[in-house]
């Protein structure tokens, strides 16, 4: 299963990479979403059943809505010579990449092996949660019953992003 | 380890696009993919080795479940990744409406 | 907007219905299997906007669905907050208190109150795509380029 896990997420690397050279904004856009349907995969290897039915959903919206915004333009990305703002942002971008670097690589003797994590939460979430909350579905009995708060502070957030859209896609004022 | 090792390239590859390009589009599409590096994480985080799906079945009990605690964190994180995608989008399509570019240098010696 | 041609109009006409029952199973079975009100209110959002992008529609016919939409998500929301509140009333007088009789593991009807939070959430969050949709193609309708 890591085998499978490393190739594929080996894959989703080679893809990130070709979404940001690529000279058509099209082929960059239809990239992320492959991206995206990978990671359906990885979750379902993970054992996450209701990770990848909203992550499928998601990204086939996601893509709907880059596809819309980009086929409304010249499509292309115009390239143009290095200058000093390349070279300094170039440059930036190495030395943030060398210190979150080291920083993995100190914080990656504290992880776990995969497969055996030692999180002393999940017994007690998981053992008489179907009795306590009464659902079979333990992912949906600890979403709205045990962390409710997430759930309603979500539900919020989704209703000040569709506010923000409205205003920002707002053309003609009242008289 | 190695899936964790990918991970981390993977959201550093997002990183690097954030900060060098210049097209608001390929900006908004690596912010995307270092949202995915973060889901995929906590994905890892939560599995045990021989468990099943966190689904109950009352005819006969498992012993081991996969830790359900870190996919409740990630399903509120996909729903809200998709709020701020198509907001960002709405303020790129409104740019390209008035600057005719989506270069971020052009936008910025146009402006004003 | 235009419609598309009549092949994607008559395979719209046969799968849209289809689609949005799967949505609400999936809403409704979200205490049972796999899915809840997140997934399944995004794939009744998808269904809708199969139905709008196959057949176009005038731009007035856009605007007023737009306008009762957004009437429909703010009801939705209203609702999930008065069940959380609901709880301070029964039982043990906390929030987010899980208050109808649990019933049995594994029968439609049981764990309670879940069912109504997820029918709600899952209204909400349909009605939210929808919305940032149609928002879009309004805004290029109105400004042809």
């Amino acid at each position: 299963m890591e085998i499978a896990l490393s190739i594929i997420t080996g894959l989703m690397i080679l893809g990130a990479l070709y979404a940001i050279h690529a000279k058509d904004l099209l082929s960059s856009v239809i990239a992320c979403g492959i991206v995206g349907y990978s990671l359906v995969i990885c979750f379902l290897l993970l054992k996450a059943p209701d990770l990848a039915i909203v992550q499928i959903v998601v990204d086939t919206i996601t893509l709907i809505i880059m596809v819309a915004v980009v086929l409304d333009s010249s499509r292309e990305e115009q390239f143009s010579k290095l200058d000093t703002g390349g070279y300094i942002s170039a440059v930036t971008a190495m030395v943030i990449i060398v210190v979150l670097l080291y920083f993995f690589a100190v914080s990656i003797q504290n992880l776990d092996v995969l497969g055996k994590s030692t999180l002393r939460m999940a017994e007690h979430y998981i053992e008489g949660a179907a009795q306590k909350t009464g659902s079979a579905n333990l992912v949906t009995g600890v979403v709205f019953d045990f962390r409710g708060y997430d759930t309603m502070g979500e539900a919020v957030v989704l209703v000040t992003a569709v506010l923000g859209v409205l205003t920002i896609l707002r053309l003609k004022g009242k008289k | 380890m190695i899936p964790y090792i990918m991970c981390f390239i993977l959201f550093l590859v997002g990183l690097y696009g954030v900060i060098t390009r210049r097209n608001l589009v390929k900006i908004a599409v690596s912010l995307s993919i270092m949202e995915i590096s973060t889901f995929l994480f906590f994905a890892l985080i939560g599995y045990i080795d021989g468990g099943v799906a966190p689904i109950v079945d009352p005819a006969d009990p498992v012993k081991t479940y996969v830790d359900p605690l870190p996919q409740a964190l990630v399903l509120t994180a996909i729903v809200i990744g998709l709020a701020t995608t198509a907001m960002l989008m709405a303020v790129i399509i409104r740019l390209y409406r008035k600057y005719g570019t989506f270069d971020i240098r052009e936008i910025k010696n146009l402006r004003g | 907007m235009k419609g598309m041609t009549i092949i994607v109009k008559k395979t719209t006409q046969l799968i849209s219905g289809m689609v949005f029952l799967y949505g609400i199973y999936v809403i409704i079975h979200g205490h049972l299997t796999p899915g809840g009100g997140f997934a399944g209110g995004v794939i009744v959002a998808g269904s809708l906007i199969l139905v709008t992008l196959a057949y176009g529609g005038d731009f007035l016919k856009l605007v007023k669905e737009e306008s009762g939409t957004t009437i429909v998500e703010s009801l939705a929301t209203i609702m999930v907050i008065l069940i959380a509140t609901a709880g301070l009333l029964f039982g043990t007088h906390i929030f987010f208190n899980n208050f109808l009789p649990k019933g049995i593991v594994g029968h439609l009807v049981s764990a309670g109150v879940l069912p109504l939070y997820n029918i709600f959430v899952g209204t909400e969050v349909a009605s939210s795509i929808f919305i940032i949709f149609l928002s879009l193609i309004i805004f290029k309708e109105e400004s042809p380029q």
